[in-house]
């Protein structure tokens, strides 16, 4: 398969960035995206120019450090799929594919694909934790879980934070990721007695760091790669008012 | 000769005295201890924030100290432990099938091969209850029977059920807990962290480790860091191989460059080739992805009896299957250990009868189980990893058979440590799989995330304070001393070289290169030709990197050619001492299978006569050094290693 592709290329945060033609040949319908992007940037190293920077590292989907808006979407035409878990049998041959970063306020450009996503550490950082010592916890099988609710927990736990969510939402809001976090801890009996404080911290904290508010477009659901539902948000704001 | 042997040195494992049941109570009865008003006196740094990394880390800070940890990542969230799928281990019987303590130490240590520290096993079996409680307090998400207890699965080279799983997820869970954990000493100010922050060098002053040198990966600034103990927590280098299941960053320098400042290595050819990975498609592929071993416990492998059967698997009747591992070790059929399953897969492939478009693989068959089971129960216990099937292949594994094939996974080598963690250097530990400890030469599934787990929440915060009490009143480290100095000379001189090399070729061209011999010659099996073999051609490629290596850009800023180009440097150093490890072990023991060394059914033929011992290599001007620490079974009998 060819491909004409248009990439967005910006040395760094403080520089005009502007989209570069480029094209690449003989690509392999089992090719991931990013390895798509490797062949085309030991093409560019060998005729002496600068490769493309881009963020990856586990290629499994898991890890959450890929994510490239690909034709104006998050990861790209796929639902549910990680940038590195897209493969280029979803496109068509010849096409011209746009590739850009993760485009909001609080997740500035580092160079080309990069960008900054430690803002979402710092939602962690205020509260998205159950407080428990090294070495202290009882027996686990004293607290009861029901299987229903577990799975619950789980499926807001998921959230593999690779910013999708921010990065599709007209407002470049947080907050799928956030209610993702809390609504995983406030479900099991561990992280119920902090719920409250830690909701309040979490939230107030986003908003400091310049996220905007949800105003329900639901955008963020429909590309996280993990599909993680828009209802945790629902129950995060209606703890954050209790 | 390859290399030499030094008999006059004898390592000191600092194993304590008693049973094997009291000694880790021994030693923690014994330590040295530093009052908590006196904790805060100390710094550490900790580098690599994957479990390991991060459960010492914040169990560090928990007690007091404080804590600098360095991640290559943008966030410690993203540390390769995430992707570990199957599960964890951990020694509660809560299934009473008759699992315990000792029988969890002996599993561990047989499906090692009897390579592995008596003492050290038994303590990871006995930690491994206390970390399934630590990860339910801390909210991760273990999947649950209808009664709300939580529930087990088996894994590889076990008959109990001893593995705790939270989906398909395991690893990612097992990491949130410790990075919300880490992070929440971050905002109590114990923990400052360093990401997009690479380690290229350790600093020793008069022989004591005393800092690191670093690079910010987003500016290229290099930066010294000093501490009153270092940590490497760095993970495998199983991605030497280049197609590896490791993630693109994994890499082997931390933990070599310390081994150029005198730490020992220890087995590094023993990389554990995992068996259930999707098989290679082609020549472009960066990696080879896992999928949980734990499917072999519902799925039955099998290859078309006659060779190069184009058939598509539907059309192959029952009785044109070969169950192999079910015949050939029908005890523990499908799940015979990682070694055993991946060198059955590789002998059947290369017999000719590998199936797919490359010939590659085999069948991991689902027909049976979901005819019993019902869809509903598979997808429950497996539909994540049946959705990344379908995503990265196209096919619908609920109608076909998976196609598997074995892939480099795990570093069971690593950085010699004592019972305490530490390294011979002092003030130099390694905890996680950048140790070598106890997986003896083939780990166990479901055991590295406890491994890993169990050295950063129970072991390192008892064994570096007693180094540290030892060491007398902290000091303050000066930035200024000239080893700090010249080590960042050394290290700056080291990347501009390389920047200016212009040649004609990548370095994923170099990678790839390694990879391929290393597969070749030092992977599933090796033998004594081919190992010279690869040492005189990883030495003739490394001659060729320093000639006809292409980085472009400047070196100070963001450079992902010269990060990897800096990691295969090391690679192609560690790649030529993993050959010569293998070449100087002259038996088949667990993952390290010489074909010199095999019985006449292709078995693996152990010699405890002459090879009992971890090998420990010490860097010299000429020939590496060979050191070897003699195990010695006192609580249990090595014996022939039968799964049949």
């Amino acid at each position: 398969m060819d491909f004409k592709l248009k990439i967005w290329r910006q040395e760094q945060g403080s520089v005009k960035g502007k989209m570069m033609a480029y094209a690449v040949k003989d690509i392999s319908p089992d090719m991931s995206f990013l390895e798509m992007l490797d062949q085309l940037n030991e093409n560019l190293t060998l005729s002496g120019q600068s490769p493309i920077s881009f963020d990856s590292d586990c290629r499994e989907g898991i890890c959450g450090q890929c994510g490239l808006f690909i034709n104006g979407r998050a990861h790209g035409p796929r639902g549910h799929t990680s940038t590195c878990q897209l493969h280029m049998r979803s496109f068509q041959d010849g096409e011209t594919i746009y590739i850009e970063p993760f485009r909001a306020g609080p997740f500035p450009i580092k160079k080309d694909l990069k960008v900054d996503r430690s803002a979402l550490d710092e939602i962690i950082i205020s509260g998205g934790y159950i407080s428990v010592n090294t070495g202290q916890a009882p027996e686990a099988n004293q607290t009861l879980i029901s299987s229903d609710t577990v799975e619950a927990a789980f499926d807001a736990a998921s959230c593999i934070g690779c910013g999708a969510c921010v990065a599709s939402c007209k407002n470049a809001s947080a907050s799928l990721f956030t209610a993702a976090k809390i609504s995983h801890l406030a479900q099991l009996p561990q992280g119920e007695l902090e719920h409250k404080k830690r909701t309040n911290d979490m939230v107030n904290k986003m908003d400091e760091l310049g996220f905007g508010a949800c105003s329900n477009t639901g955008a963020c659901e429909i590309e996280c790669p993990q599909g993680i539902s828009i209802s945790h948000i629902a129950f995060m704001n209606k703890s954050y008012l209790k | 000769m390859y290399f030499s042997t030094d008999s006059k040195q004898i390592p000191k494992s600092k194993i304590p005295q008693g049973d094997l049941r009291d000694k880790w109570s021994n030693f923690k009865n014994q330590a040295k201890l530093i009052s908590p008003n006196n904790r805060n006196k100390y710094h550490v740094i900790i580098v690599g924030t994957g479990l390991s990394g991060a459960s010492a880390a914040a169990s560090l800070a928990e007690l007091g100290y404080n804590v600098s940890v360095f991640c290559f990542q943008d966030s410690p969230r993203r540390a390769h432990s995430v992707a570990a799928q199957g599960g964890v281990n951990a020694m509660k019987n809560y299934k009473n099938d008759g699992d315990s303590v000792h029988r969890m130490f002996y599993d561990t240590l047989k499906g090692g091969d009897f390579r592995a520290r008596e003492a050290n096993v038994f303590r990871l079996a006995e930690c491994s209850a206390s970390l399934i409680d630590q990860a339910v307090a801390q909210g991760v998400p273990f999947a649950r029977e209808y009664s709300g207890y939580l529930s087990n699965r088996s894994f590889g080279g076990v008959q109990v059920s001893r593995t705790f799983y939270a989906r398909g997820q395991t690893g990612q869970q097992l990491l949130l807990g410790t990075y919300q954990a880490l992070m929440r000493q971050v905002k109590a100010k114990k923990i400052t962290t360093y990401t997009r922050h690479e380690m290229l060098d350790l600093v020793l002053i008069n022989g004591v480790a005393k800092g690191i040198i670093a690079r910010n990966l987003d500016t290229g600034k290099i930066t010294r860091h000093t501490a009153n103990a270092v940590v490497l927590a760095t993970g495998g280098f199983g991605k030497i191989y280049y197609l590896s299941t490791l993630a693109m960053g994994c890499n082997g320098s931390a933990i070599w460059r310390a081994h150029k400042k005198g730490a020992w290595m220890a087995c590094p050819s023993w990389t554990q080739i995992h068996p259930t990975c999707l098989p290679q498609s082609g020549a472009y592929q960066s990696k080879l992805t896992l999928m949980s071993e734990s499917l072999r416990n519902d799925g039955r492998i099998w290859v078309p009896l006659t060779r190069n059967d184009n058939r598509k698997p539907e059309d192959i009747p029952e009785e044109e299957r070969d169950y192999y591992l079910e015949k050939k070790y029908p005890s523990y059929g499908n799940l015979a250990p990682r070694d055993i399953a991946s060198r059955a897969a590789k002998e059947r492939i290369d017999a000719g009868h590998g199936v797919g478009p490359l010939k590659n693989a085999v069948y991991l068959d689902f027909k049976d189980a979901l005819a019993n089971q019902g869809k509903a129960t598979i997808a429950k216990k497996y539909g994540n990893l049946f959705d990344m099937y379908q995503k990265i292949t196209g096919i619908n594994a609920y109608n076909e058979p998976m196609k598997i094939s074995p892939a480099a996974h795990f570093s069971m080598g690593g950085l010699w440590v004592d019972y305490e963690l530490s390294t011979n250097i002092p003030g130099l530990f390694a905890i996680g799989e950048a140790n070598f400890s106890d997986h003896g030469a083939n780990r166990l599934g479901a055991n590295s995330l406890l491994q890993a787990c169990v050295d950063g929440y129970y072991i390192l915060p008892q064994t570096l304070p007693h180094y540290l009490a030892q060491s007398g009143n902290p000091e303050a480290i000066n930035k200024e001393d000239p080893a700090f100095i010249e080590c960042e000379q050394q290290v700056t001189k080291q990347l501009e070289e390389l920047g200016k090399i212009n040649g004609s070729k990548t370095v994923d061209y170099f990678h790839r290169e390694l990879g391929k011999i290393l597969y070749d010659k030092c992977g599933l099996s090796r033998n004594e030709k081919g190992l010279i073999i690869a040492i005189e051609a990883i030495r003739n490629l490394k001659a060729s990197f320093y000639n006809d290596l292409k980085i472009p850009s400047k070196i100070n800023g963001i450079n992902e050619e010269l990060e990897k180009a800096g990691r295969v440097v090391d690679y192609l150093e560690i790649g030529e001492l993993m050959c010569i490890d293998a070449l100087s072990r002259e038996e088949s023991c667990g993952a390290h299978f010489r074909t010199e060394f095999q019985t006449n059914d292709g078995e693996a033929i152990r010699n405890d006569e002459e090879f009992k011992f971890i090998s420990c290599w010490k860097k010299s001007d000429n020939v590496p050094l060979l050191i070897k620490e003699m195990l010695n079974f006192e609580f249990t009998k090595p014996t022939e290693r039968s799964y049949k």
